[in-house]
């Protein structure tokens, strides 16, 4: 790529070329391909849509496939466009239905009304009017699930590389980094640095060689953005991360991405290499002097590494532990050269921001958090998937609005934001609306935007000893407070959800928490100890209970639950007794029966067989 | 793993498989870890004689390359089953389940987490998440994802791989 008219040149003909998601002139079916859909049968979808327009002759249907477009609990999705028509979406799409659909659109020439999921009644829809859609605003997931990933030129047809031309051509590396400033974006991963700044930083530093960091290491159980983003638009983080080089005098970059995301790994393969052919990555790029490329490193399954220091460490061949900071990786980073490390999420919305400028951004969110936020919505509740909301957003709105509540008609009762490093937001902040500030005040952080909803079932002293497990087993081991603190920790969580909790344990998990967070060596060992705090704040009665009644409110906790039958809804058809598996329970036909405590295993069969709510558990 | 002739000059086709990966890699900095992710594709595992031999032509110390090998949880320094099954124990998965799903693995395939069955068919392992909450729970035999289980799922699932086997 040598000038912007030849990228403008590039635009047109692949606009004019391009089937019905973009531009209007050829029907079109898209099957949506993530990771997600996959697994819930994508693939065969698309072999069955395949297959029927064979079957039925039909040469005027272009058959196309996407990323993901983040309603997961409608997965596999499929998207049928028609010219001057709304597009008709379609969820929970099987081969059969998709047979279905494809003989209906085209040879019948009509929708199946019943499984579309933007029906008004008996029209359709614009796609974003639906209740899950409705609050969300996409810039970092635009291109997700609308584009091809695996063919740049849709992603140019969107726009894609004008930021780039836009930053070599127009702007100076000082202007780029004011623009980011301006705009107000803070890092996604995590601790909510301001982008520009870590930008200046790096820009400020002396040295021959800089490098840009790309954090795919998306390690928070709950979280799953940045896969999708590298899975859906990955020209998009390589677009910023080559305008990242350009701003702090970076040649080379790289993606340290997990080796969990094969998808992703894949797609962004592709891309990279695409965009070497088109020259957007390389030497002298849209014919300014400016050269930079594009390396992958897959991670091995170490959480730690999404800490900086530790990432780098990764890089160079090492083993995955942290360092202390200062120095900090902008003045000395990877092979101790000047690095800048950003995270998926926030390079996404890097593009939007040098074409759309500072203030079209920073007109987003709230005062002290600018734009939008991609959250993982999943755990109890109705819809689960990927959206992105402008920050402070309430989290009534996420979870009711575009969640659509809790399922089974059971009561929300804490929403874990941050993983592992984060906490549980109670009931009574459903309304507070979300953004860095606010969740830190809340006793949570942002952290990369897993958001895990609980209901009345979940026990919330098991979830913290959930967490404590993971930080423990995923302590590098380097630092002292971390390993032992977090291990000592999980001991007396264990202690409690066993019933043998005394009463000095919930000082002593405060006096731990204080001290690791005092005292760890990095991110991952100072915020182990949010997930026991925040429900040691909120929830500290379900500590009490189980501590001092041998209770588990929830009945989750298996030591603490005791099985029974309600006499007078048993109606003695011993169905629970056949399926016991250890033969606990007895009784006559037609008479009540009764459980053996002793002999009970608490494996629930009994509750999940009796049609009549009979077994009870306490 | 070293060849049978004893002749002291011929490789086992491991290690040659070895000299083409450590060539692919040998103008990177820091290709450790690559080397290593390519050394356990292609043999599944990183016996000790293999982890001396990239040593060797890395030009690092042993202790080093162990110590990463020993580090990150995705490499294993013991064969593996044919189908690894690893169940997603992250938070989503956790809070809808995930926990009953691996006891009913244990149960039934006789192993426990970390093992590999007696013919050497499947390994059961626990991983961390997979990023497909929106299915929770979720588990992946090799590269295949399966979603939204329950405990009844699991004989299905380790049948539909027994089957590949006959």
């Amino acid at each position: 790529m040598r000038s912007v008219d030849e990228l403008k040149a590039l635009k047109e003909k692949v606009l004019k070329e391009m089937s019905g998601r973009v531009d209007n002139n050829m029907p079109t079916i898209t099957v949506h391909m993530g990771t997600c859909g996959i697994a819930n049968g994508a693939k065969d979808v698309l072999t069955a849509v395949v297959d029927e327009i064979k079957n039925k002759s039909l040469t005027n249907v272009t058959v196309a496939q996407t990323g993901c477009p983040g309603i997961c609990y409608e997965e596999p999705v499929v998207t049928v466009a028609i010219p001057g028509q709304m597009p008709f979406f379609y969820g929970k799409v099987s081969p059969e239905k998709a047979k279905k659909i494809v003989t209906e659109h085209f040879v019948n020439n009509k929708s199946v009304q019943d499984w579309l999921l933007n029906s008004d009644g008996n029209s359709t829809k614009e796609i974003s009017a639906i209740n899950y859609f409705k609050p969300q605003k996409k810039v970092a997931l635009t291109s997700c699930g609308a584009i091809n990933p695996e063919i740049i030129e849709e992603y140019i047809a969107v726009d894609g590389y004008f930021a780039l031309a836009k930053a070599l051509t127009e702007m100076t590396p000082l202007q780029v980094i004011d623009t980011m400033s301006k705009s107000g974006l803070r890092g996604r991963g995590g601790g909510g640095f301001p982008t520009g700044r870590k930008w200046e930083f790096a820009y400020n530093s002396k040295g021959d060689q800089k490098y840009v960091v790309c954090n795919a290491d998306e390690g928070d159980p709950g979280a799953f953005m940045d896969r999708s983003v590298l899975e859906g638009t990955p020209h998009a983080v390589i677009e910023a991360m080559a305008i990242a080089g350009y701003a702090i005098g970076a040649n080379q970059g790289y993606v340290y991405v997990r080796a969990e995301y094969p998808v992703a790994v894949a797609n962004l393969k592709t891309a990279i290499n695409q965009a070497r052919e088109m020259g957007f990555l390389g030497k002298n790029i849209f014919g300014k002097g400016f050269d930079f490329d594009l390396d992958i490193r897959l991670g091995a399954g170490a959480f730690v590494c999404g800490e900086e220091t530790a990432l780098l460490a990764s890089i160079e061949g090492k083993r995955g532990e942290p360092r202390p900071r200062p120095p900090f990786p902008a003045v000395s980073g990877l092979w101790g050269k000047p690095t800048i490390i950003n995270n998926v999420e926030t390079l996404a919305n890097v593009p939007h921001i040098i074409r759309n400028g500072a203030e079209w951004f920073s007109a987003m969110g709230t005062e002290k958090s600018k734009g939008t936020k991609v959250f993982a919505l999943a755990g109890k509740i109705n819809n689960t998937g990927l959206i992105e909301v402008p920050m402070g957003t309430t989290l009534r709105t996420i979870i009711y609005d575009i969640g659509g509540g809790i399922p089974n008609g059971k009561k929300f009762k804490a929403a874990q934001t941050g993983g592992p490093s984060g906490g549980c937001i109670p009931a009574e902040f459903l309304d507070m609306e979300i953004d860095y500030d606010n969740l830190i005040a809340m006793g949570s952080m942002m952290g990369s935007g897993g958001m895990i909803v609980m209901d009345e079932d979940t026990c919330m002293v098991d979830i913290a000893r959930f967490f404590l497990e993971f930080t423990q087993e995923e302590s590098c081991g380097k630092c002292p407070p971390c390993r032992i603190g977090t291990k000592r920790m999980l001991e007396i969580l264990t202690k409690i959800t066993e019933g043998k909790g005394t009463h000095e344990d919930i000082e002593n998990l405060e006096i731990l928490a204080k001290t690791i967070k005092n005292t760890a060596l990095c991110g991952l060992g100072q915020t182990s100890p949010n997930p026991v705090l925040s429900t040691l704040k909120y929830f500290r009665h379900e500590y009490e209970a189980h501590i001092y009644d041998k209770k588990c409110p929830s009945g989750v906790c298996k030591k603490l639950v005791n099985y029974s039958i309600i006499a007078e809804k048993c109606i003695g058809c011993g169905l629970c007794a056949r399926n016991c598996p250890v033969d606990a329970i007895s009784g006559e036909v037609k008479k009540p029966y009764t459980i053996d405590a002793e002999k009970c295993i608490k494996c629930g069969v009994c509750i999940e067989k009796c049609k009549f709510g009979a077994v009870v558990k306490k | 793993m070293s060849c049978q002739c004893e002749c002291g000059t011929c490789k086992s086709p491991q290690f040659e498989l070895i000299d083409r990966i450590v060539e692919t890699h040998k103008d990177e900095q820091g290709a450790l870890i690559p080397v290593l992710h390519a050394a356990q594709e292609a043999l599944g595992y990183l016996p000790e004689d293999v982890q001396a031999y990239i040593a060797e032509k890395l030009n690092v110390p042993l202790s080093e390359v162990y110590g990463v090998v020993s580090f990150y949880s995705l490499f294993s320094i013991v064969p593996k089953g044919k189908y690894k099954i690893s169940v997603c124990l992250g938070t989503a998965c956790y809070v809808k389940g995930a926990g009953e799903v691996m006891a009913e693995f244990e149960k039934q395939l006789g192993v426990k987490v970390g093992q590999t069955t007696e013919d050497g068919h499947f390994t059961l392992e626990g991983c961390r998440c997979l990023g497909c909450c929106g299915l929770a729970p979720v588990l992946v035999v090799n590269d295949n994802i399966h979603g939204r289980l329950t405990t009844n799922d699991v004989s299905d699932i380790i049948n539909k791989y027994k089957e590949i086997k006959q």
